[in-house]
């Protein structure tokens, strides 16, 4: 049986993670692969890297970052964060991405999926979506994608645009709440439930996480194939195996090896 | 003693070779074995394993190895012609089926009868791609998954595509994985095998079945 994939995401900026991991003693906590290596370890189902480079001429750094964090860990990992050509999806995957995440160039280009599913395959493609809820109270649900770290709206539907980007050839979808990031009030749950439904493909949830109930509740209420946190794992409040046991007694199927 | 991995320009060669390397670090009384990335038909052609890796679509794949002046020539002279271990990875197990069906009809190498179609899950919420972990059911013990537990208590390998392999001949099928119905999940006939997950990124079921292609001598 399939089981649900418990990810977590590594901010990397200039080459460092700005969230240090601190659940375990690394020589280097600011260092992305000792990050990579410590969750590795620790059982999560894969690993998301998002890039948050400012500067141009830092950009590089992430691909270092990949690819020794491709030499030591053997479990799937996935780059966000500034993607915005074809050549941005080879040098990653070619670096040791196995999936890359897209997510203003396609808000901008939607063709852009298109080009970089039917090069790379659709497999490798993600989107990431950052959405947040535009209908007012006793008004139907209704959400918007906003870039920019939620500053900017965009008027484009959100659930409208997750069909869009999948029939366009996104393999997954990366499905972040700009309401709920960073509240610790969980995913938003509507939100999740109504990609999840619109679209074929696998959606990981994002953005919420608080405690390990809000894990359950993203699968089981939001129907998302994965769940996505950071806080949570890199400050040690919770480990991935807790997670995961979690999940598992709430009767969702887990990978424990 | 050399393990050819071969580069078509199909994405992410890195990990395979790591991934190699590390399961023959692990490989005390047989070490010695060379891991070479490259996409020269000679190397592929006197090497002493073969390994094919693959990911995007089945008639690109096919198409960036036909790019390669000689390499289908090169390959199968060490395969067929000289016996030597092969080891197919995701598409790279698809491109052995006589034929794949996605976004039209392509011919595969013919080294092992059969299609290559479509996942159709028997429960329609199920997603496509199949995309994660999922366990391994043996349908035909073989040197490959020698030591490695499977069932729905073993280990877990990682899986992300939307086509398999439907082997004509039912003796060719090695493993099986449950996703709405049962799904190819490793073939070998002969000195011939692949696997559809990617042992490269299924962590210790990985490296082990890694191990075991290096130790085959079939």
């Amino acid at each position: 049986m399939l089981k649900v994939r418990v990810i977590p995401c590594l901010d990397v900026k200039d080459g460092r993670v700005v969230k240090g991991v601190q659940f375990v003693d690394l020589r280097d906590a600011g260092d992305p692969v000792e990050a990579a290596r410590a969750y590795d370890a620790a059982g999560a189902d894969e690993l998301t890297f998002l890039d948050i480079t400012a500067s141009h001429e830092n950009r590089g750094t992430i691909l270092d970052v990949v690819r020794r964090t491709a030499e030591q860990c053997f479990m799937p990992l996935t780059v966000g964060g500034g993607v915005r050509t074809v050549d941005d999806v080879r040098t990653l995957l070619h670096a040791g991405a196995d999936k890359v995440s897209i997510n203003t160039a396609a808000v901008n280009r939607r063709a852009f999926v298109g080009e970089a599913a039917e090069k790379f395959g659709e497999q490798c493609i993600v989107v990431a979506i950052d959405a947040k809820k535009v209908s007012q109270p006793g008004e139907e649900n209704r959400w918007e994608i906003f870039t920019h770290g939620g500053r900017n709206p965009t008027g484009i539907d959100a659930i409208q645009y997750a069909r869009e980007v999948v029939d366009l050839g996104a393999g997954e979808i990366l499905l972040t709440s700009m309401d709920r990031d960073g509240t610790g009030q969980g995913f938003d749950c509507a939100l999740t439930r109504a990609v999840a439904d619109a679209v074929h493909v696998p959606v990981i949830a994002s953005g919420g996480v608080g405690i390990l109930d809000h894990l359950v509740e993203g699968i089981r209420d939001g129907g998302a194939s994965a769940v996505l946190a950071a806080s949570i794992f890199h400050f040690g409040t919770f480990t991935v195996r807790e997670a995961k046991d979690r999940l598992a007694e709430a009767g969702l199927p887990v990978r424990l090896d | 003693m050399t393990v050819a991995i071969i580069d078509y320009n199909s994405g992410n060669l890195h990990s395979a070779a790591k991934a190699m390397e590390r399961a023959a670090q692990s490989l005390a009384h047989d070490a010695g074995q060379t891991v070479i990335v490259t996409s020269d038909p000679e190397v592929v052609r006197t090497a002493d394993r073969v390994v094919l890796p693959g990911v995007g679509a089945f008639a690109d794949c096919r198409a960036g190895l036909d790019a390669v002046p000689g390499m289908v020539e090169a390959m199968t002279e060490a395969v067929k012609g000289r016996g030597r271990p092969f080891l197919g990875i995701c598409v790279g197990l698809q491109l052995l089926a006589e034929r794949g069906l996605e976004h039209g009809v392509t011919e595969g190498l013919g080294w092992i009868r059969g299609e290559v179609d479509r996942i159709t899950p028997n429960d329609p919420t199920l997603k496509i791609p199949h995309m994660g972990w999922n366990t391994l059911e043996i349908a035909r013990e073989h040197p490959l998954l020698a030591g490695i537990p499977t069932g729905a208590s073993g280990l877990h390998a990682y899986f992300v595509h939307s086509y398999h392999l439907k082997p004509a001949d039912g003796i060719d099928l090695l493993a099986t994985t449950d996703y709405g119905g049962t799904i190819t999940a490793a073939v070998a006939r002969e000195n011939v095998a692949g696997t559809q997950f990617h042992p490269e990124k299924s962590q210790t079921l990985g490296l082990a079945l890694l191990a075991n292609f290096l130790k085959w001598h079939p």
